[in-house]
């Protein structure tokens, strides 16, 4: 059969390249959440200052998000409020990744006592619904934004830790690793010149996925009063204090920061889904 | 059966031990002083004497192995304590509010579960069309949501802009819980039941959306389809009946999302929860109550992964007959 | 053709079937797994379809009953009874004239009785009498029909299945891969059953990688390469040194049976992505000329077979 008319066969069948789109999108939503960062960073302290004149304005040309009741710019309340929640996402999805390649490995390599020991530990951290595990470490470290930060860093891993462990078991039956095993390569060579490779994909996709969480955690740990301080806007900080002002018919201090909020966990998500469907095609449902 | 049951509540039991003393150790070791925070604003009438008194009365002047020890013979008691903010104890405390907690989740759950279950089911038959897209899209957008901005869009829509209801609903007030009458409740339980149901349907919805998919590319379902069954019957012959135990059990092993979206749910709606007693605990420095809180949460969210894995025991019949027939993950 | 349509149930003619796949990377590929495919089969009589394991023989069972997935591309033309198979008319004609065997319990409900799953290949009459009456003939204990699939033995489990489409009045039954590494005893039972079922009228349509058991079974086999049927000979012609054969590949096969002196065929299947342009079966063939390696070999009838081999006379 000639190549041609399998190839007009094909388009008749199939719409077309999904590989372009899924790259177009792994593109857009990095450009997008590095534009916030971005924009967190230059805009800085300016816009967080109080403006007395210009107090509980709703969404307007100058204000595009409004302005609560000290006059301060919402909008820039609200990309400094996700610029922190970028940076505690950043620093708890890598911690937990980390922690969760370490016991992954660990508890797949370690011995069945080892393992049975970070199961439980896995167990153990699950045992307690999350927010009440993070009100917890919140209220252990004096009730701080440290407790917070420090709540929502180690407390993600668990379930990284559990995919890690069952994909490195799986691994370690493969046939090329049994065949280094026994030609007397060491546990430790095994591990990163085989299961290290083959792990990176599952390992920044879980990554990326931690995001999502870790933010939505942070916003609502601030939101319940934890680590409330007027100096950082954090988007659960705003969202709590439009509570008071919604009766006035302010709803403008609580939709937009909200939303933006979404957007960006959303983002997140999309993103990461689009990694792995393109670092690991198998794994994807469709 | 009976062996696993036994291995299922000692397994429980070294997850509760560890969960309180892991707790109590850590609390102990935070730089909060229980006793300031008891006495909260009094503080400056409260002399160095009074001071002692009420460090003594709550034991902490003693070192902190003798007040552990202490602790957990209490606890082996069933005697958890008294709460410093409710100043009553620990376990009643917990036991009223986790009523009104169970009223707004047991709603929710039920909720939740029927409606994202026909969505997903819908999602699922099909598959790859428009109404799966747009259901797939709801469902991840929903996931995506901070559940407390849904909770605060609810109380703008239904109580500042229809004022269906009384907008100080969201004003955080001590209202005095054995005053009220049961139309109140559920007059109060509305709003935080619907926003909890709203965010529970995305789970299910895509779970079960995941397995029906799964049924549906089975070689079972292949055979069916051979023998000239049209899809609805299908569904109604093979999908309902393999996708209804996992959705099930998801359902039941959710319970600790549930759990933490009615404290963000009752934080809203200022409704008198476990949950908000949680954060109260927590922001104000009620070490008894907080451990407790812990403990019971625990609790309950193994509660959940028990009912199910018995759901599992007593229903697959793959299961029934004989105790080594159990599939792993 | 009308001539034909007397003595002939189905006839496929040119059938190719076509999947789109994503591999690593999201890259697109094509994969060709049934190519320009010709076969027919009468009524009353056992046709086996034989072929390596793997070699998506499968496919043309689904294809005729119409349950491919949804990524195939199906071409070419299907005639049952006289009448062009259409989509709507295998949905029509699925369970009720053409039935199928499956080829392991996987194929049943794993959470629905196995009675049940019989009973609901039944249309019309007592639904209930007929599936007892059914299990009573093939030997299915009167408790049977309470348990679930992953409860039958290997050999109930195949009664079980065959019933499924005996229980039916169908025309049609194909059978695909159902003695998948059994006890020879349940294989032979399994056959016999078979030929059972095409003693009633019923044209019967084995797909098998045992040429003994299709040689034992059949009244005609087609022998299946690479995606196509090469040829198509009555069972009596695989005998002696395989000289009635046409194709070479048959010929290969038959030498390579245990009872023939067990001479393998060098070399493997070409791989569905990266197949020769030619004839299939031209990079392994002794005979293989520059013709051969160029154009396609068109199906032709020879000595009340069919083949496609430049070389077969």
């Amino acid at each position: 059969m000639p190549v041609s008319s399998a190839k007009t066969l094909l388009l008749s069948c199939r719409s077309f390249n999904r590989r372009q789109r899924t790259l177009m999108v792994v593109a857009l939503t990095t450009v997008c959440l590095l534009a916030l960062l971005c924009g967190g960073l230059l805009l800085g302290e300016e816009g967080l200052s109080t403006n007395l004149t210009n107090r509980n304005m709703p969404p307007s040309l100058s204000y595009p998000l409004g302005t609560d009741w000290l006059g301060r710019n919402m909008l820039a309340r609200t990309v400094q409020g996700l610029s922190l929640s970028f940076a505690v996402g950043l620093a708890a999805a890598s911690t937990s990744a980390f922690i969760a390649l370490v016991l992954g490995l660990t508890a797949a390599l370690g011995g069945k006592r080892l393992d049975a020991a970070i199961t439980w530990l896995v167990d153990l951290f699950l045992a307690v619904p999350h927010l009440v595990l993070l009100i917890l470490i919140a209220f252990i470290f004096g009730g701080g934004i440290t407790g917070v930060i420090t709540g929502v860093t180690l407390t993600h891993w668990p379930a990284l830790t559990r995919l890690l462990r069952a994909e490195v078991l799986q691994l370690r039956s493969a046939e090329f690793v049994l065949v280094s095993r026994h030609l007397g390569r060491s546990r430790w060579w095994v591990a990163t010149r085989h299961l290290l490779p083959h792990l990176k994909p599952q390992l920044l996709v879980g990554l990326i996925l931690l995001f999502p969480h870790a933010i939505l955690h942070e916003a609502a740990i601030t939101f319940l009063g934890f680590g409330l301080s007027p100096h950082r806007p954090a988007i659960g900080v705003i969202l709590s204090e439009s509570m008071q002002y919604l009766s006035a018919g302010s709803w403008w201090l609580a939709f937009f920061p909200g939303l933006a909020l979404l957007i960006m966990v959303r983002t997140f998500d999309v993103l990461g889904d689009n990694l792995r469907l393109l670092l690991d095609p198998h794994s994807a449902q469709e | 059966m009976l062996l696993f049951l036994l291995g299922r509540i000692l397994r429980l039991l070294t997850l509760l031990v560890a969960v309180s003393v892991l707790s109590f150790l850590l609390l102990e070791l935070s730089p909060i002083d229980p006793v300031r925070a008891y006495v909260g604003a009094d503080m400056l009438k409260v002399g160095p004497e009074q001071w002692a008194k009420i460090a003594e009365y709550w034991g902490l002047d003693q070192p902190l192995p003798e007040r552990f020890a202490r602790w957990g013979m209490a606890i082996l008691r069933g005697d958890f304590g008294v709460s410093m903010i409710f100043r009553r104890p620990v376990l009643a405390v917990i036991g009223e509010r986790f009523l009104a907690s169970l009223a707004l989740m047991l709603t929710a759950w039920v909720f939740s579960g029927v409606f994202g279950f026909a969505l997903g089911v819908l999602a699922g038959m099909k598959q790859g069309t428009w109404t799966d897209r747009l259901i797939k899209w709801y469902c991840l957008t929903l996931a995506s949501t901070p559940l407390f901005w849904l909770a605060l869009l609810m109380l703008l829509t239904f109580a500042v802009w229809l004022s269906w209801f009384p907008i100080g609903l969201g004003v955080p007030a001590g209202v005095p819980t054995y005053e009220v009458t049961l139309s109140d409740r559920l007059y109060h339980l509305l709003l935080p039941a619907l926003t909890l149901s709203i965010t529970g349907v995305a789970g299910v919805a895509l779970h079960t959306r995941q397995k029906l998919v799964e049924v549906l590319q089975s070689d079972y379902v292949l055979f069916a389809r051979a023998r000239g069954e049209s899809g609805l019957q299908v569904l109604l012959r093979h999908g309902l009946r393999n996708i209804a135990l996992p959705v099930t059990t998801l359902q039941f092993a959710s319970f600790s999302e549930l759990f933490g979206g009615s404290i963000l749910a009752e934080q809203v709606f200022s409704y008198p929860g476990l949950g908000q007693a949680a954060v109260q605990a927590g922001l104000r420095g009620d070490v008894p109550l907080l451990l407790g809180v812990v403990a019971f949460s625990a609790l309950f969210v193994f509660a959940g992964n028990l009912a199910a894995e018995l759901l599992y025991w007593l229903i697959d019949p793959r299961l029934r007959p004989k105790g080594d027939a159990c599939e792993q993950r | 053709m009308k001539k034909e349509a007397v003595t002939t149930l189905l006839e496929v003619s040119d059938l190719s079937i076509t999947f789109t796949q994503y591999i690593s990377g999201l890259r697109q590929r094509t994969i060709r797994a049934i190519i320009n495919l010709s076969v027919n089969i009468n009524h009353g009589e056992v046709l086996a379809i034989v072929g390596a394991s793997g070699s998506g023989k499968s496919l043309l069972a689904h294809a005729i009953l119409g349950i491919l997935p949804g990524n195939a591309c199906v071409d070419g033309k299907m005639v049952y009874a006289g009448e062009l198979l259409t989509p709507a008319r295998q949905a029509a004609l699925r369970g009720r004239e053409i039935a199928l065997i499956p080829q392991s319990v996987n194929f049943l409900d794993p959470l629905m009785r196995v009675g049940a799953q019989v009973r609901s290949g039944i249309f019309n009459g007592n639904s209930t009498a007929l599936q007892r009456e059914i299990f009573d003939r093939y030997h299915l204990a009167v408790g049977t029909e309470q348990l679930f699939p992953f409860q039958l033995s290997g050999g109930m489990a195949r009664r079980v299945l065959v019933a499924t489409a005996a229980v039916g009045s169908a025309r049609l039954i194909i059978a695909d891969e159902p003695t998948p590494g059994l006890h020879p005893m349940i294989v032979r039972e399994t056959l016999a059953h078979l030929r059972e079922l095409s003693a009633t009228g019923s044209a019967v349509m084995l797909i098998t990688h045992d040429i003994s058991a299709a040689l034992e079974t059949a009244d005609r086999i087609a022998v299946f390469y690479a995606g196509t049927t090469v040829e198509t000979a009555p069972a009596s012609d695989f005998c002696g040194d395989g000289e009635l054969l046409r194709h070479p590949y048959s010929k290969a096969l038959w030498q390579a049976l245990p009872q023939n002196g067990f001479q393998p065929i060098d070399g493997s299947q070409p791989s569905i992505d990266n197949l020769p342009c030619g004839c299939l079966f031209a990079p392994r063939c002794s005979l293989a000329s520059r013709d051969c390696l160029t154009t396609v070999p068109e199906l032709r009838s020879l000595r009340g077979g069919e083949t496609r081999c430049h070389h077969a006379a």
